[in-house]
């Protein structure tokens, strides 16, 4: 079995899975949106802030941005140690990959917070 | 890590069929969805923080230059989400074929350029 320290789940098969479930959340999330925005062409204020007070939207959307955040680094350490490698910039591969992942992190980090503040605050 | 692992394909060499540009696709229009996050968090937060702020949403998104970021945007989160599905119905055994690689390949390009185009109509 491939395992690496930096993966999420340290194994390859969760990591897919976490991928695919994860995906789907997201699919989800972006279709309901998607199809309300659509059929409320001349969305007032009050209705959009209705849809975020309910319970279960905060529940759907805070629940879309942690599978966001998962499915954003199973994708962005995939593309990490398949890019950043040896053998496409030498030595100072294992640095830039690793630090491209903690910048990711970092950036994974904020967009939670940042969420659910904007969930929190209405 | 072994210090001398195999590198059994240079990738530059290789000349990229269908299925392979709609795969580095789908990674691109990953990475750019990352990025793309941040305005859409922007967005969200602006249209919920006060009515205001959903004016100030509702205004920009009418100017050209704001409507062409968000087809780009929605164009790729379109994109990703078809090639995604694809991958998804790959899992489970559809189109796991040396045919169904090309034929898989044209639906996705297919569908996203049909869901594009619907977003543009609906922006505009």
């Amino acid at each position: 079995m491939v395992t690496s320290v930096s993966s999420l789940g340290r194994s390859g098969v969760f990591d897919w899975l976490v991928q695919r479930v994860s995906a789907v959340v997201l699919l989800a999330w972006f279709v309901f949106v998607g199809i309300y925005l659509a059929t409320h062409s001349s969305l007032t204020f009050e209705q959009w802030t209705n849809l975020f007070n309910l319970t279960g939207m905060r529940i759907f959307t805070l629940g879309a941005i942690l599978a966001l955040c998962a499915h954003a680094w199973v994708g962005m350490w995939t593309i990490s140690t398949d890019y950043l490698t040896p053998a496409m910039l030498g030595k100072a591969a294992t640095s830039v990959r690793l630090l491209f992942q903690l910048a990711t992190l970092a950036v994974l980090l904020v967009y939670l917070i940042w969420c659910t503040q904007i969930l929190w605050r209405i | 890590m072994k210090p001398k692992r195999p590198v059994n394909l240079d990738i530059g060499t290789i000349d990229l069929p269908l299925a392979a540009l709609t795969s580095i696709t789908h990674r691109i229009s990953g990475v750019a969805l990352f990025a793309a996050t941040a305005v859409l968090l922007y967005l969200l937060n602006q249209s919920l923080v006060s009515e205001q702020g959903f004016l100030y949403v509702r205004s920009i998104i009418g100017s050209t230059p704001v409507k062409l970021v968000l087809w780009v945007i929605l164009s790729a989160l379109g994109y990703h989400m078809v090639a995604g599905c694809k991958h998804l119905l790959m899992d489970i055994g559809i189109g796991e074929t040396k045919a169904g690689g090309p034929i898989g390949a044209r639906i996705t390009i297919g569908l996203s350029v049909v869901l594009s185009l619907v977003v543009e109509v609906w922006l505009w």
